[in-house]
């Protein structure tokens, strides 16, 4: 793989320490990144990889040590700064302005104007030239905001390229995509060492590390474990070397409900906005696995089931109870949602953690419209020392790492005890160690006796956890697959609606 | 907690710059008020007298009621701009009513005629979607047109029916009733946000309403009780202040609006919601009142206290920013 990279080295990170408060996130961290060469760094959720990410794009200064750009020290005192040698980050989040036309967000900031205006044909033909250059196949006059993500990445990427950005930090760019999309992220990855560029890809999925990376760097709280050829890894190399521990199986066992359990969720010919007649049953102490491309309608079968969206047609029963399509009476029959974006969806961030968890609950948790307080300080630590090993109650939910955030979605789920758990990707931008424990959770709750319909975008996890997959393809179930039958390769093909071998 | 330093630890706190402007924001206004307080008594020998501070409570009742319920609706993530023009509507219908009819049927036709629109409020922004700026902007003329009509334009006056007047100014313990309304009201509004179902299902609504629709919360049915209830109290305050001159006009309540959301913002509740509490809009309201009390004291000129007043809200709102920047 490393055949297109030179020794020269683009980038040197020489001793880089940072702390933000209390917290130290990166110690003495040094990193020859190389010249054309795909550098990825990988750790758990707070190991520092998005921190120094953002310490080589200027977002942050550095408390200690130095970087060295193709050997003379640079000091960045912005993004902007950064960007004039060359650097240029891509966030998480886009951050574009959406109500603009992509080819004026390429070049927003830099447009080619003539006393005070804009040069319309100029920023036309410039942009043309630059996506004939990347590849990409973007209509520059498309409103931005109305592009898919994945789209919008790349016009991310072009307005980098449009800068004449020789070194690109990727942060997570493939956490809110899905199937085709990583696909077509990958290949600009790929594009970009081809023209002799250096990327950096902050990222927590080993399989694109390991597919992308020429060289990649282990963090593990804050310091580095190792930088090596990515040749020399494997997946499980990599785990053991993120958790300092040898990784353990990453799937519990699963354990099978009893043959007479019973229905807990049945759906009988459902139709709802991007849901078309769809009939399904999940019994009691079952995990059903829902796969399926982005778009499939999986989600909206979950909020079509919650209530969250109106169903058009069908019958949704909780044990015997109609549901009657609202969140309020699907939670008063038993049902519990984990959202598929506990930023938008979930969490209230700056509300502190008690309240957080309690929320859904809080119909048992008074007396006459007032909290019982005392109760529910006690139910929610309860609840909270099972999910996350912390009693931490008044903190405000923004202050917690995003593996423990979305442990919150969990305990909120736990506390109101439900017969149906719908758990939209619920390890959504977690490290490998908080999804352990996410997984040991589902599979207990399963015990228990709760019926878990569990929607994920990661193959892995649907076979590693469901006792039975169910497929969408454009709103309807295409497919069921249980036992021997539930392969990544069927699922896939089900997914794609192509055969098995056109799917591989 | 040192069975949990563990697990602490891997939670990765945020930085300590969040938790001080968090604390910035926690005390806030209680600082400059104690200043402000401490600097009065000694720069005016007339401020620290009983009858003084007993007629800034009598004055700011009013303003205190309104501003405890306009908490609720900034909460819930609202705004209500139509308390002034009910103020206006209820004093000159309490007036007409208890002229007309009986002293309670006044208070309690002011009273209602507050709670009326407020729901109608409520269902315009719910119902209806119309942002709750537009909504209650548009209502407030409504309203207020509604008022001249009603008074012909003119100034309402009952001096006939003094026992109207006990209402507001009956003095209990030296202090006037209409004072002693206040600070129940105060007392009632602190415990039903802070100790209630409903109080959490408004910060909730407020801190992001989609999150808290999934939750199980009558986002909207929460919307329109926060403006039945600002809508009901300005009715109140109305009510009060009618009675306690027993004159009312129907352009009486023009100010209110402002006075009301500077003392709410100025307390250090967010206008962008999710966020706020009771005691701070009412320190932030008498905070309002005694830097207007200090001017009068003092005999500064008082344009500069309208500057003085911008100001300050500008630093109010900039603190809000300042602390949610990190996000």
């Amino acid at each position: 793989m490393a055949t297109a990279t030179s020794d020269q080295v683009h980038l040197d990170v020489r001793g880089i320490g940072k702390s933000f408060g209390a917290t130290r996130a990166l110690d003495d961290v040094s990193i020859p990144i190389r010249s054309g060469s795909v550098h990825a760094f990988v750790g758990e959720n707070g190991a520092g990889k998005s921190t120094l990410g953002k310490i080589i794009a200027g977002v942050f200064p550095q408390d200690q040590g130095k970087l060295y750009l193709r050997s003379t020290p640079v000091v960045f005192g912005s993004p902007r700064e950064a960007l004039q040698r060359g650097i240029a980050l891509v966030a998480q989040e886009v951050a574009l302005v959406p109500l603009l036309r992509v080819a004026e967000n390429v070049f927003l900031g830099a447009e080619p104007r003539r006393s005070g205006f804009i040069e319309r044909d100029r920023l036309a033909e410039r942009f043309q030239r630059l996506t004939t250059e990347a590849g990409f196949d973007l209509d520059g006059n498309a409103i931005t905001g109305r592009l898919p993500l994945a789209q919008q990445q790349q016009v991310e990427v072009l307005r980098a390229l449009a800068r004449d950005a020789d070194l690109i930090v990727l942060d997570e760019p493939s956490a809110s995509l899905s199937g085709h999309e990583v696909e077509r992220l990958h290949e600009i990855v790929r594009r970009l060492r081809a023209d002799g560029r250096t990327v950096v890809l902050v990222s927590h999925f080993l399989q694109e590390v390991l597919a992308l990376a020429d060289t990649v760097t282990v963090l593990r709280d804050g310091k580095v474990v190792r930088t090596d050829p990515t040749s020399e890894e494997t997946e499980a190399s990599l785990i053991a070397a993120m958790l300092g521990r040898p990784a353990s199986r990453t799937y519990p066992d699963k354990h099978l409900p009893a043959e007479d359990s019973p229905a807990a969720l049945t759906i009988r010919d459902l139709t709802a906005p991007g849901v078309r007649h769809v009939s399904l049953t999940v019994r009691a102490g079952e995990i059903v696995g829902l796969a399926g491309l982005i778009g499939a309608g999986r989600s909206e079968l979950a909020r079509a089931i919650y209530g969250a969206a109106p169903a058009i047609a069908g019958e949704i029963h909780a044990g015997p109870t109609p549901l009657a399509g609202s969140p309020v009476d699907s939670i008063r029959a038993g049902v519990a949602l984990i959202p598929e974006s506990r930023k938008d969806d979930g969490l209230f961030l700056r509300r502190p953690i008690r309240e957080n968890v309690s929320l859904t609950s809080l119909a048992g948790l008074h007396r006459l419209g007032f909290v019982r307080r005392r109760a529910e300080r006690i139910q929610v630590a309860g609840v909270l020392v099972r999910v996350t090993g912390s009693s931490l109650l008044e903190a405000p939910a923004g202050a917690l790492s995003g593996g423990n955030q979305q442990k919150l979605l969990f305990a909120r789920a736990l506390l109101a005890t439900p017969s149906v758990l719908i758990a939209d990707e619920p390890t959504r931008g977690v490290d490998v160690g908080a999804k352990r424990d996410l997984y040991e959770l589902l599979v207990d709750l399963a015990t228990g006796g709760v019926a878990i319909l569990l929607i994920s975008n990661e193959m892995e996890e649907l076979l590693g956890l469901a006792h039975r997959v169910v497929v969408m393809r454009l709103g309807r179930v295409v497919a069921e697959l249980g036992g021997p039958a539930m392969t990544e390769a069927a699922i896939l093909a089900a997914a794609f609606g192509t055969d098995g071998t056109a799917a591989a | 907690m040192s069975g949990t330093e563990a697990a602490g630890a891997r939670m990765s706190r945020r930085p300590s710059l969040t938790r001080l402007s968090d604390a910035v924001g926690r005390g806030g206004i209680l600082i400059p008020f104690v200043v402000t307080f401490v600097a009065l008594s000694l720069a005016s020998p007339s401020f620290l007298r009983f009858q003084n501070l007993a007629n800034i409570l009598d004055q700011q009742s009013g303003i205190i009621i309104v501003a405890a319920a306009g908490t609720f609706v900034l909460i819930a993530g609202g705004i209500d701009l139509s308390i002034g023009a009910i103020y206006g509507l209820a004093a000159a219908t309490a007036l007409n009513v208890a002229s007309s009819v009986s002293s309670p049927a006044g208070v309690v036709a002011g009273i209602a005629v507050g709670l009326a629109v407020g729901l109608a409020n409520g269902i315009i922004v719910t119902r209806f979607r119309i942002n709750a700026l537009i909504g209650t902007l548009a209502m407030s003329f409504v309203v207020s047109g509604i008022a001249a009509i009603v008074t012909r334009g003119n100034l309402v006056v009952a001096l006939d029916h003094p026992d109207f007047q006990q209402f507001a100014a009956t003095r209990i313990l030296g202090v006037t009733s209409a004072a002693w309304m206040m600070l129940l009201t105060a007392v009632a509004a602190t415990i039903l946000l802070s100790r209630t179902t409903f109080g959490r299902y408004v910060y909730a609504t407020g801190g992001n309403a989609q999150a808290a629709r999934l939750g199980g919360v009558r986002v909207n049915a929460i919307r329109v009780a926060t403006f039945a209830l600002s809508g009901a109290a300005a009715g109140l305050a109305g009510t009060i202040d009618s009675s306690r001159v027993l004159s009312a006009q129907a352009t009486s309540g023009q100010f209110l609006t402002f006075t009301v959301l500077t003392g709410i913002i100025v307390g250090g509740t967010s206008i962008l919601g999710g966020e706020g509490s009771m005691q701070r809009t009412v320190i932030g309201c008498l905070f309002v009142a005694l830097v207007a009390n200090g001017f009068n004291l003092l005999g500064l000129d008082p344009f500069y206290q309208q500057v003085t007043l911008g100001v300050i809200l500008l630093l109010a709102v900039g603190v809000d920013a300042w602390s949610r920047r990190s996000e």
